[in-house]
């Protein structure tokens, strides 16, 4: 239901931008220098990274509704890192080597902080929130935490476990 | 528009007691509610979006357009809240109000938080005072709203509480895993943990069943409607009786007044914006502390120039609600087992008696936790990001055990609404601005708490514990706003006496959070129900047919 639901949005929104491949706000630029930072503040373990559990879909989707409030330092921010990566590396941020990614983000803790701020909070917000948002596709994270998903319902979860006086 | 005996302004604890209590009696009531009234078919389980977390918004209202706020820093900046932002202090806006989704305890305050000054003077720069009424005086009450609105738990642990003629109606729900780790902890420190208090079936009661312990709770409706509020108790009784007509999506403008200064109805808009007016024969006001002084504040005639029971400057001053310490601690094995609500054991030992300090709080271990809750909560030292914040999670999310408690606070005069002077919401009404701080010796109760919730969990065997007791830099109200109408008996001093009836208008009561004196060191919920039953229970007394006795 989950797949089905982010399928229809992609095609909903294909219709409206013709200058991007599927994203709500983002040009594929924008993505591919946002993808970096999350995946840097959320990299792949054994478990998938931001990017890889829907993240990117999950802000792309918030700049246009709750957090179209932070579109300007969105857009300023991303250019900012691939002005860093450009300056320090010669390359953009998305062909730069894992290191070097690192570096970029580093130093945009440090020299953009709100930005920096504003996306480790969003990328946390959709690894590890609600499914229904575009992240945490098939709540990969609550699963990495032990988390039943589904949850077990009703009081079958309580007996289930030891303990029980009643 | 057809006369009527009473309009009740909030649907909430407050709100909707009075309304139910009036109606049974006898009186035609209307009962405004400024948001819609949700079912359980509403209760979505959105970790980014309900009451408690609302990184994308407030799922029971208000809704962040056309309603802001303006709060006032330390400096004396000013700046623009939306709803879902901290500095709004927030509670919820439909029907139920803050019952809808909150967590539920249920306590009662004890017989020396009525007498603070008299127990402990009041610290200089303080507005610390005695209730005019007494734990006896709402004993009757307390236990009229534990066994109508249903409540669950367990006292005899402890000797630190006030006398009681009747046991809770329900028993506890069974412990989860934390309540075995901590009770014997906290028995080897001497001290005497129970299960605590809440709104929440634990067997089929009021022809509702039991919790079914899920995960998703404080901050959510309850999908299975075992968690007890207005909304699903009084509010359908009130309106079962035929004698109350509920009236949602409709916001509250001016209460309005006739020559003699007495009110007579409530001008309202409809859920299409159009100005109402509903004329009656008396006003409560529940619309929750900011919300109620701001109604207050806004309705403004010729002989009320500084809004109704305002004559003395004292609507919207002590507004409080609760400094919140403890602290985390993280063990090395698996405990967190997934089992709601989660908050399950309490201890009261430390709530008066430490010297030096004027009162404490309760102290019991936090709700369930979703992983979004634990993203700044890992163990001092843990990276913020970065596969060592990934590894943290895993590590920490299901080892720790949370313990807080909310700090008796020392009211000041200067934490305050106001009205701004040019932001207006949706409707064209004067917003509320909310300036001051809390009083510093709150900190330094809630300092004190922080270590006591340290040392309990050291002795339940955490090897390592993370104090939170960060001192707030502006007021803290919220879920537990209150004092802003506060109780008393001298006019001069208080907006309201007794009976919740503003002293210079015999028509007008304020029945929620508004009229506390102060907050005690527990959840207020139960106290506002307490007070809504013995309010209108005098109220009723007092009404002859077509008005009050004078």
């Amino acid at each position: 239901m989950i797949a089905t639901a982010a399928a229809g949005s992609a095609l909903l929104s294909g219709c409206f931008s013709a200058h991007n491949s599927g994203w709500e706000f983002l040009t594929d630029s924008n993505a591919a220098t946002l993808k970096a930072i999350c995946d840097q503040i959320i990299p792949a373990d054994g478990f998938p990274s931001a990017s890889g559990a829907g993240v990117l879909t999950y802000i792309d989707r918030q700049l246009t509704r709750h957090y179209r409030r932070h579109q300007k330092v969105y857009l300023a921010g991303l250019e900012q890192a691939s002005r860093i990566s450009h300056e320090r590396f010669g390359t953009a941020l998305e062909s730069a080597s894992p290191q070097q990614e690192l570096a970029v983000v580093t130093a945009l803790e440090s020299e953009n902080h709100q930005f920096f701020e504003l996306v480790r909070e969003h990328t946390l917000e959709g690894y590890y929130g609600s499914p229904r948002h575009g992240g945490n596709r098939d709540a990969v994270s609550w699963r990495m935490l032990g988390l039943d998903e589904p949850p077990l319902r009703g009081r079958a979860q309580y007996d289930l476990r030891k303990g029980s006086p009643s | 528009m057809k006369h009527v005996n009473a309009v009740v302004i909030g649907a909430g604890a407050g709100g909707g007691i009075a309304a139910k209590e009036l109606a049974v009696a006898g009186l035609s009531v209307v009962l405004l509610e400024r948001g819609p009234w949700y079912t359980t078919a509403d209760c979505r389980k959105d970790d980014l979006r309900n009451q408690r977390t609302t990184m994308l918004g407030n799922a029971f209202g208000p809704r962040d357009e056309g309603t802001p706020r303006v709060t006032v820093d330390a400096s004396g900046a000013a700046r623009i809240v939306l709803a879902s932002e901290g500095g709004y202090q927030n509670n919820a806006a439909c029907v139920g109000g803050g019952t809808l989704s909150y967590g539920g305890q249920a306590w009662r305050y004890l017989p020396q938080d009525f007498r603070m000054r008299s127990t402990y003077g009041a610290p200089a720069g303080s507005s610390l005072e005695d209730w005019p009424i007494t734990y006896d005086d709402l004993e009757p009450f307390y236990e009229k709203a534990e066994y109508e609105i249903g409540v669950s738990g367990d006292y005899s642990g402890t000797p630190f509480k006030g006398p009681r003629r009747r046991p809770l109606p329900m028993p506890p729900l069974a412990p989860n895993r934390e309540f075995y780790i901590l009770e014997p902890a906290a028995k080897r420190l001497g001290l005497h943990p129970f299960h605590l208090p809440m709104t929440r079936n634990s067997v089929p009661y009021n022809g509702r069943g039991p919790c079914m312990r899920c995960r998703w709770c404080v901050g959510f409706a309850c999908e299975v409607d075992a968690k007890n509020g207005s909304q699903n108790t009084v509010i359908p009784t009130a309106l079962a009786s035929g004698n109350c007509e509920l009236r949602t999506e409709c916001m509250a403008k001016e209460i309005l007044t006739d020559d003699r200064g007495r009110a007579r109805g409530v001008a309202y808009f409809d859920a299409d914006g159009h100005l109402q007016q509903q004329p009656c024969d008396l006003v409560i006001v529940s619309a929750c502390a900011i919300e109620s002084a701001r109604l207050l504040l806004n309705s403004k005639s010729r002989l009320y120039p500084n809004g109704i029971g305002n004559r003395y400057d004292l609507v919207g001053r002590n507004l409080q609600g609760h400094h919140y310490t403890g602290a985390v601690g993280f063990f090395d094995y698996d405990i967190y087992d997934d089992v709601g609500p989660g908050a399950s054991i309490a201890i009261t030992d430390y709530n008066h008696g430490t010297p030096g300090l004027c009162g404490g709080g309760m102290l019991a271990n936090e709700f369930t936790r979703l992983p979004i809750h634990m993203i700044d909560r890992l163990p001092a030292g843990s990276p913020r990001w970065g596969l060592g914040h990934k590894q943290a999670m895993r590590a920490a999310y299901k080892r720790n055990i949370q313990v807080f408690g909310p700090t008796q606070q020392i009211p000041t005069a200067d934490a305050r609404v106001t009205l701004d002077p040019t932001v207006r919401d949706k409707w064209g009404l004067p917003v509320a601005r909310i300036s001051g701080n809390v009083h510093p010796h709150t900190f330094d109760i809630g300092e004190v708490q922080a270590q006591r919730a340290v040392a309990w969990l050291k002795e339940a065997g955490a090897i390592s514990v993370t104090k939170l007791a960060n001192k707030a830099t502006g007021v803290s109200a919220g879920q537990h706003q209150a004092g802003t109408c506060r109780m008393g008996n001298d006019p001069q001093s208080s907006v309201v006496d007794r009976d919740c009836r503003i002293h210079d208008v015999d028509n007008v009561f304020v029945i929620d959070g508004s009229v506390h004196v102060n907050n005690g060191g527990f959840n207020p919920v139960l106290t506002i129900m307490a007070i809504a039953y013995m309010a209108s229970a005098s109220l009723v007394r007092n009404w002859k047919g077509t008005g009050l006795k004078s």
